[in-house]
């Protein structure tokens, strides 16, 4: 059970994020969730979108180099501790998070959202889901 | 099976070249002596009249002619024909403002052409073959000169010159081409967009191309034949020598036959003047034993190579040429380093960047700067920053081991390179020398 996170190439220089933007704007992508990770003269911006395929086609045509990555959407509870619970879990199974930010609204008020990348999503999945906490998948996402 | 133009000229045995070279290199110096006063007191000023040269033995008594006489000479002091007796001129742009302009008898085409044809055929071409010239038609050189030579072999020619690479493809496809001639980087752009429209190389009908007009490296030849599935051959030739044809490569593919029945080749120490011997690296000089209307003597044309006469397996006897590092114009002196743009081409191909790339040298705070801009791709890109810093790092360390100097490596994003159609401009050096 994975999300499918698209991972774009921009050059760090005034105007590529709004261009990115306006694209998928104009193509009426929604964004669920984004994280910017830059260097000094290229970033790349990961996004959770409401339709993958209409967004990859955007972007493809608008020109900009992107791949797909599995990545994990775990439903965490917004109160003291929540993080912290997921984050136990996965170090018990010995998984490594190579990076996480957070999603943009939620179902219920009660519930947040995080995106996970990890090494091994098949073993962080299986973990998290033993110790009752919930994944949402791609229809889920759409669907909020 | 090798296939000849002219197999008795092109195979002739060295004795045979060598006699033709004495015989018509005599007579070339009486011919520039005569109606060619610029040359002419060159040589007087050398103490030299045509006795004095009496075989090939004797070139190296002969004044050298460069760029810097082609435009004090412009446009006609090195024309020694009759302009009556002239057809054509084609024309190049110089690095450094005039242009230059080369005259053409009929005779001297119909020689230039036969050199196209010759390489067309060790290319693999026959008269069952469709050759698309890619190449500029109008004042460069490679356009008439690769033209001439397809008509020679009796190829079905596509004369769609450079550009509109939309109806490049859709020619090479509804007309099933089989040799394409263009420049190296606008074959590696042909291929990159048939590649981008899904097409296989086993659905590209091309089986050769010919490929010339600027230095590219090994590693983008293998590219170019991987994408379009063919076998990519180098052709050389300079536009005050004729245009493409001076050489060319056979089967054999490691350097290019140099046409000695029309050019006598030399390699100098480009600082002294001084004729190296064989295998030396150094500067090409050429002299022109045929041309009628603008025949240069010991011509140096500032590219760097060496020259062999190692048995050819393709059955060719003439003097092969290496595969020139680039032009001493092209070559960059940064932070007293020299730096070839090829140098810098064959480390991008070799960790899997594309040809795509510009070099872009500045002066800051009087220390000079290298920028190597290279266009990310599909392939290379992932989305671990971690990753693909590292993958920009290893590149660094290669440019450093390659080149012996620190470079940046800036990632830019596709197609933000300017794509030529022609030649590839790959420098861009803002430094005020």
């Amino acid at each position: 059970m994975s999300l499918k996170q698209i991972s774009v190439f921009l050059e760090n220089k005034p105007g590529t994020l709004h261009a990115m933007t306006t694209a998928l704007a104009q193509n009426g992508v929604d964004m669920r969730a984004l994280s910017l990770a830059e260097t000094k003269d290229f970033g790349i911006v990961r996004l959770i979108v409401d339709n993958v395929y209409a967004a990859t086609t955007v972007l493809k045509d608008a020109g900009f180099i992107h791949s797909l990555t599995p990545v994990l959407g775990v439903m965490i509870p917004d109160e003291p501790g929540g993080l912290n619970q997921v984050l136990q879990v996965l170090d018990g199974a010995a998984v490594n998070v190579e990076y996480m930010y957070a999603f943009l609204g939620g179902a219920d008020a009660d519930h947040a959202y995080m995106i996970f990348r990890v090494q091994d999503g098949e073993k962080a999945a299986a973990a998290l889901t033993a110790h009752g906490i919930r994944l949402v998948d791609q229809d889920e996402v759409a669907g909020l | 099976m090798e296939r000849y133009y002219q197999p008795e000229i092109e195979c002739a045995s060295r004795e045979q070249i060598r006699t033709w070279q004495d015989e018509r290199l005599v007579r070339q110096v009486r011919h520039v002596w005569e109606h060619m006063p610029y040359y002419r007191k060159k040589m007087e000023a050398a103490g030299l009249t045509p006795n004095d040269i009496k075989g090939a033995d004797d070139l190296y008594k002969l004044p050298f002619l460069s760029k810097a006489d082609l435009r004090e000479a412009y446009p006609y002091g090195l024309l020694a024909k009759p302009l009556k007796d002239c057809v054509r001129i084609q024309s190049t742009s110089g690095t450094t403002g005039k242009r230059v302009v080369a005259f053409y008898t009929q005779h001297d085409i119909d020689l230039w052409e036969d050199c196209c044809a010759r390489a067309i055929m060790a290319a693999g071409g026959t008269d069952e073959d469709v050759c698309q010239v890619s190449y500029g038609y109008g004042l460069f050189t490679g356009g008439p000169g690769l033209n001439g030579g397809s008509h020679k072999v009796g190829c079905l020619t596509i004369p769609t010159s450079s550009g509109n690479t939309e109806r490049q493809i859709m020619f090479i496809r509804d007309l099933q081409a089989t040799i394409l001639c263009c420049t190296p980087s606008y074959a590696a752009y042909l291929g990159e967009t048939m590649k981008e429209m899904g097409l296989t190389p086993d659905q590209i009908p091309l089986k050769a191309g010919i490929f010339g007009a600027e230095a590219w490296s090994e590693e983008m030849r293998q590219d170019i034949q991987n994408t379009l599935g063919i076998k990519a051959y180098d052709i050389y030739g300079l536009t005050e020598l004729s245009g493409p044809g001076v050489s060319f490569e056979c089967s054999a593919q490691s350097g290019m036959h140099i046409n000695e029945d029309h050019f006598i080749a030399e390699i100098i120490d480009p600082d002294t003047g001084e004729v190296l011997p064989e295998g030396s690296q150094g500067e090409l000089v050429f002299t022109s034993i045929t041309k009628e209307a603008f025949p240069l003597l010991r011509y140096r044309t500032r590219d760097i190579c060496t020259l062999t006469r190692e048995p050819c397996p393709c059955g060719r006897t003439h003097v092969k040429m290496v595969k020139p590092k680039g032009r001493t114009d092209d070559m960059l002196i940064i932070r007293g380093v020299n730096v070839f743009p090829s140098q810098i081409e064959t480390v991008l191909l070799n960790h899997g960047y594309p040809a795509n790339y510009q070099i872009v040298v500045d002066r800051v705070k009087s220390t000079d700067t290298l920028d190597v801009q290279v266009e990310m791709t599909p392939e290379m890109f992932t989305d671990n920053l971690g990753e693909v810093s590292r993958r920009q790092a290893e590149l660094v360390d290669g440019l450093r081991s390659m080149l012996g100097l620190a470079a940046k490596v800036t990632l830019v994003a596709p197609k933000s390179i300017v794509r030529s159609e022609g030649k590839a401009v790959r420098v861009i050096d803002r430094r005020k020398l």
